[in-house]
């Protein structure tokens, strides 16, 4: 069967040859530590599971260490603008049909490979679903395109190092939400939030529940990991036991409220920290700006909404 | 209940106002917050390991830079921008609406990865803002590209919940399950659908303020 192994495999491979070409990079003064960096990652991917929890962990030191000191830089950047420009012009509009490939495959993988449970793992479609779509828009790109499987590893690799660690910290958030979770962070939060709500008014306790969500999704940049503790603070005991709240409409859209706090966050950094870094903006927190103006408005809807429909 | 692991969160606010590295701030909130709930220095290494190695599915994304290297080498975000500037009335505005609805109405499908920051904004949806836009300098093509991956955010956000086998859901039902509240995962979704189309209004009124000021 099919399922995260053999993922992890392909992406220890793929992060195993953007080390090699990283410490060919003359160019790059930080070449080593680039090669290191992407190494631990593909070391991490083909033999986590054997290095044991210890191991993984002065692994994570190590990333760490070659990060946290300046070590991962990026090489000399080549202007060949004017051969993209000829190249697109004599290529047309195919290349937009090449760029569908990845979306095409995920669309049909969820349906498909939902239907063939024995073949890959049903937790997993997504994951496989992409790596195949991957695998296709290669192949078919390096036939029609006639390129070495050099080039696309080369130019992978070279987006990856203009990445740099920004492409390791939403993995590292995920982690840390799993130690917060350990150590008892969220009982703490939603102690210390159900302790200033004034007695008796339900406005309050709906208000503190919203913007709790959204705060302390801040936080830990998830809604996800902010969800069971503001509910078991205020959601559970208050908005529902103690006012006979709808909990649909009080789970539903108090996860919505959290989504306008990850919108507000440089924690939830796979969706706000890693496009700056992928559209090279100068200000990194530059998409969080942009979406603070929608964010903001949907929040106060969001907490109106429950304060509206769950008490009928 | 202790208030100590609180320490770990004082320690990613002062890590982030003070721009270190985020990696080592993420590190340093991990270490603080373990050894103020108790555990010893070898025990919260181990057990940030552990957590690293569970969630390494995260970082698999990287996978499509290959191919989206291949492909812009080859000019594609040049050819994207000279698709949109042939399209008669495709300004800014219009532009990130249709993507944002789109991108709700595929996530509300349960579609999900059909689009994302990687795959399809950075190759396409970026060099086409900026093709519509036009903008003056440096600075407004960062908030144009900027408005892209935010509009492709929203859209996720709030079309996503209203499938009913997402994440999201799943994690509510399982909660309220386990306090003895039954729902049917549909009863859920469907509290979505208000705050999508609130979301969907918001941004696309955003949209059109901000394509006035860009210049499209």
């Amino acid at each position: 069967m099919i399922g995260l192994q053999q993922i992890y495999i392909f992406a220890g491979l793929v992060f195993a040859g953007f080390a090699v070409l990283s410490a060919g990079d003359a160019s790059n003064a930080k070449r080593w530590g680039n090669a290191g960096f992407w190494g631990l990652l593909a070391l991490s991917m083909l033999a986590g599971d054997r290095l044991g929890d210890l191991g993984n962990g002065v692994l994570v030191l190590a990333m760490v260490a070659i990060a946290g000191l300046g070590g991962v830089g990026r090489g000399a950047q080549v202007d060949d603008s004017a051969k993209r420009k000829a190249r697109a012009a004599a290529h047309g509009n195919r290349l937009l049909l090449l760029a569908l490939v990845i979306p095409v495959t995920a669309l049909i993988g969820s349906f498909v490979f939902k239907a063939v449970p024995q073949l890959v793992d049903p937790k997993q479609v997504t994951l496989v679903s992409l790596a195949l779509g991957v695998l296709l828009a290669l192949g078919a790109g390096l036939v029609w395109l006639r390129e070495s499987p050099l080039v696309p590893l080369q130019q992978g690799r070279r987006l990856m190092d203009a990445l740099g660690w920004a492409a390791l910290l939403p993995q590292m958030l995920a982690s840390l939400g799993a130690v917060f979770l350990v150590a008892g962070l969220g009982q703490a939060v939603g102690g210390v939030m159900a302790g200033v709500i004034p007695d008796g008014s339900r406005l309050a306790a709906v208000v503190a529940y919203g913007l709790g969500m959204a705060l302390f999704t801040m936080v830990m940049g998830n809604a996800f990991a902010a969800f069971p503790v503001m509910m078991a603070a205020i959601g559970l005991p208050l908005l529902i036991q103690h006012y006979h709240g709808d909990p649909a409409v009080i789970a539903a859209v108090g996860m919505l409220a959290g989504f306008c706090g990850t919108l507000m966050t440089p924690m939830a950094a796979n969706f706000n920290i890693v496009p700056a870094a992928l559209l090279e903006l100068k200000d990194r927190n530059a998409v969080v700006k942009a979406q603070i103006g929608t964010a903001l408005p949907l929040l106060a809807f969001n907490i109106g909404l429950i304060a509206w429909a769950a008490f009928p | 209940m202790t208030l100590w692991p609180l320490i770990g969160i004082a320690v990613m606010v002062a890590g982030f106002v003070l721009r270190f590295n985020p990696l080592l701030v993420v590190l340093a909130a991990a270490m603080a917050t373990g050894l103020a709930a108790g555990m010893d220095l070898l025990a919260v290494i181990a057990a940030f390991g552990k957590a690293f190695n569970e969630t390494r599915y995260v970082s698999v994304i990287w996978i499509v830079l290959p191919v989206i290297g291949l492909m812009e080498a080859h000019g594609l975000q040049e050819r994207a921008r000279t698709m949109v500037a042939g399209l008669k009335g495709a300004t800014l505005p219009r532009l990130l609406i249709a993507y944002l609805l789109l991108r709700q109405i595929t996530a509300a499908l349960g579609l999900t990865s059909v689009a994302g920051q990687a795959q399809t904004v950075r190759p396409l949806l970026a060099p086409m803002a900026l093709a519509a836009a036009a903008p003056k300098d440096d600075d407004e093509a960062d908030k144009v590209k900027a408005m892209a991956a935010a509009t492709d955010n929203v859209g996720l956000f709030f079309g996503e919940d209203i499938f009913i086998a997402i994440g999201s859901i799943l994690l509510m039902k399982g909660f309220l399950e386990q306090q003895g509240i039954v729902l049917a995962p549909f009863e859920l979704s469907v509290w979505a659908i208000p705050t999508a189309v609130a979301a969907f209004a918001i941004h696309a009124l955003r949209l059109r303020w901000f394509g006035r000021g860009a210049g499209a």
